[in-house]
């Protein structure tokens, strides 16, 4: 085991101790990457390339990094406070704006874009010693659920079998946490996009309630759905970094002014007698056959439900109350709704890439400023983007808007009221979480459902419903199917509740650290 | 069936979307928004009382957690210089865009 394999909550206490330096930790995750992670993401790059590598980054930041971990070892020589991620090396979604980094959101629009102010979450972690290691690679403007939409190619791969899609939007944050190549990563999930790849590589990913954590310095994309949260590989580390990015901030009116618990000392807190529900409309899924044109519904695979019931059943022997056949009936409109609110306010947010006052503009010779909007968008943009610009035009028409984007809002209040009911104290029902299948499917593989945007779209349908009602879900890994591919189960809480959700992903853990799978790695870190 | 979305109402999107596609995009984008709107026609179907009222947000913005109105005073920032170096064209501190179309109001 390298250093860059320790947990994070780990590495604070040997650095803060002087056992090793935040330089030493630096240099091993930057070992790291130099051994599995290949080339990163370019412009025009070749997707064939090293097909054996993750191909995480799109941007190293090997020096900014050293002058940081060099920062908390002075600290710590000098006697001072390193702060509670001191030299522990992370990565961020590049779709954080990080002071003096290019930051691309994964698109050729702003492919040349140097971001003069850093995000809050990543001010907030910096500030407590963490060190970046760079920028990784996602779905263009976090538009899609494999990460092949970004326009850096090679785009990341899965480290379980790099045939298959890490996932996304953030897949390059879950296939840089799955190897090594740092503790933690910054993603963001506005239908699933750090749940679903975490599940995918095997791994946690955390989806806050949406106003938990600040969004100032994201680059939007739906801004009534985007929630910034931690990718890590044990829990602990996500109650740690959890605490560090959350809480108000003025610079977004949007973030909720709320105390932030101490997650992590919360975790020991037993989880007996609490209520844990299973839906079996989240053992189904609801999609569009494409051949047909019919909705179809279909059992999810065995495989997956099964891995459902066996970690319901660890629970229990922790003494949780397990509670079956809970309602969930309005699981299935979540896709459709996501289909028109998040196309609505995709749109409007990308309407400001216009190439006038940053990012991309085109070459071409331009009669007029029309001309060079329309020439900038066309060149700068993938198909993705174009696509969500289209659809949100469309369904946020006048004539159109009370059929489709009003009655989306309104689908949304049924999608919040299930979980109203199920979460209420005085309710039948009194759960403390709903244990689900993060994902239909295990990592499916790379250009087998890109291009086909409603399929896509439906990957995310077991984890959009907490998008629509603002909960918070965590993502946790369940074990692995027959292909050796990881396989995650979802915990989604009430409001705020991400203290409960932590100590049972905590719970379940602890009672299944001894489990084989729990000793498998990537085959990529064997080689 | 008629598509909904026909070349003539694409062509109109794409103008309001200030796009330019060739032939190639526009095939594939006209026939993957026809299929999501098949896709969301499924919102149709679903019984809405009237008294269901739209959410902006999931979560219910209560007095207990609503951060308060930040104060409306002016604040120097530092910024300025890095921000205007992003831009695609400046000179003397103006940044520089291709003619804007006059159009006399009536």
């Amino acid at each position: 085991m390298e250093l860059c394999d320790y947990p994070a909550y780990q590495l604070v206490g040997m650095i803060r101790r002087k056992q090793v330096s935040a330089v030493e930790v630096l240099e091993s995750a930057l070992k790291r990457i130099g051994e599995v992670d290949g080339c990163p993401g370019q412009l025009d790059g070749n997707n064939q390339i090293e097909p054996d590598k993750i191909h995480s980054f799109i941007t190293l930041t090997p020096e900014r990094a050293r002058s940081q971990a060099q920062k908390v070892d002075h600290a710590i020589a000098a006697g001072e406070d390193p702060g509670g991620l001191a030299g522990v090396p992370f990565t961020t979604k590049d779709i954080y704006c990080v002071k003096d980094t290019l930051t691309t959101a994964g698109s050729r629009i702003l492919s040349n874009f140097t971001s003069p102010y850093t995000a809050t979450p990543i001010e907030r972690i910096e500030a407590q010693g963490g060190v970046l290691l760079g920028k990784v690679n996602q779905d263009e403007f976090a538009y899609g659920s494999s990460s092949e939409s970004s326009a850096f190619l090679p785009t990341p791969r899965n480290p379980w079998n790099t045939d298959c899609v890490p996932g996304g939007s953030s897949g390059g944050s879950t296939a840089a946490v799955a190897v090594g190549e740092g503790c933690f990563s910054i993603g963001t999930d506005t239908a699933g996009s750090i749940r679903q790849p975490a599940a995918f590589c095997g791994v946690i990913g955390v989806k806050p309630t949406y106003s938990r954590v600040s969004r100032y310095g994201l680059i939007a994309f739906g801004s009534s759905l985007d929630c910034p949260g931690p990718i890590t590989r044990n829990v602990q580390d996500a109650a740690l970094v959890l605490r560090i990015i959350s809480g108000a901030d003025p610079k977004d009116s949007t973030a909720a002014n709320l105390s932030v618990p101490n997650y992590l000392s919360e975790l020991q807190t037993p989880i007996r007698g609490m209520r844990i529900g299973l839906s079996p409309d989240y053992f189904k899924i609801t999609y569009l056959d494409a051949q047909s044109g019919e909705i179809q519904q279909e059992d999810i695979p065995a495989i997956m439900k099964d891995a459902v019931y066996r970690a319901a059943g660890r629970l229990a022997e922790m003494g949780a109350d397990i509670v079956e056949d809970v309602p969930m009936q309005q699981t299935r409109y979540g896709i459709p709704a996501y289909f028109v609110i998040s196309r609505v306010e995709a749109a409007s947010n990308l309407h400001r890439f216009d190439g006038v006052k940053y990012g991309y503009r085109t070459r071409q010779a331009v009669s007029d400023v029309h001309e060079m909007y329309r020439k900038s968008r066309a060149e700068g943009f993938g198909l993705q983007p174009k696509l969500r610009i289209l659809m949100g035009m469309y369904v946020s028409a006048a004539q159109y808007s009370e059929q489709y984007y009003l009655r989306a809002l309104r689908v949304r209040t049924l999608i919040r009221q299930d979980f109203n009911e199920i979460f209420d104290p005085k309710g039948k029902y009194r759960l403390k979480a709903l244990l689900t299948p993060t994902t239909p499917t295990t990592a499916f593989r790379m250009g087998d459902i890109y291009g086909d945007s409603v399929l896509m779209q439906y990957a995310d349908q077991l984890t959009v419903p907490a998008n629509h009602a603002g909960i918070p879900g965590i993502s946790i890994p369940a074990g692995f199917d027959l292909q050796g591919l990881p396989i995650g189960v979802q915990l989604l809480g009430n409001d705020f509740a991400e203290s409960e959700l932590l100590r049972i992903a905590y719970a379940y853990e602890k009672v299944t650290e001894e489990d084989e799978w729990r000793t498998r790695k990537p085959p990529i870190l064997t080689k | 069936m008629t598509e909904p979305i026909s070349p003539e109402l694409f062509s109109h999107l794409v103008s309001l979307a200030a796009l330019e596609l060739s032939n190639q995009e526009s095939e594939y984008l006209r026939q993957q928004l026809n299929n999501q709107l098949k896709a969301i026609n499924e919102l149709a179907d679903i019984p809405l009382d009237p008294n269901i009222p739209p959410a902006l947000h999931g979560i219910q913005y209560s007095p207990a957690f609503r951060p308060p109105i930040r104060g409306d005073f002016w604040q120097p920032s530092e910024l300025a210089d890095s921000i205007l170096e992003q831009a695609p064209e400046v000179e003397e501190r103006f940044i520089i865009v291709p003619d804007i179309p006059h159009q006399d109001l009536e």
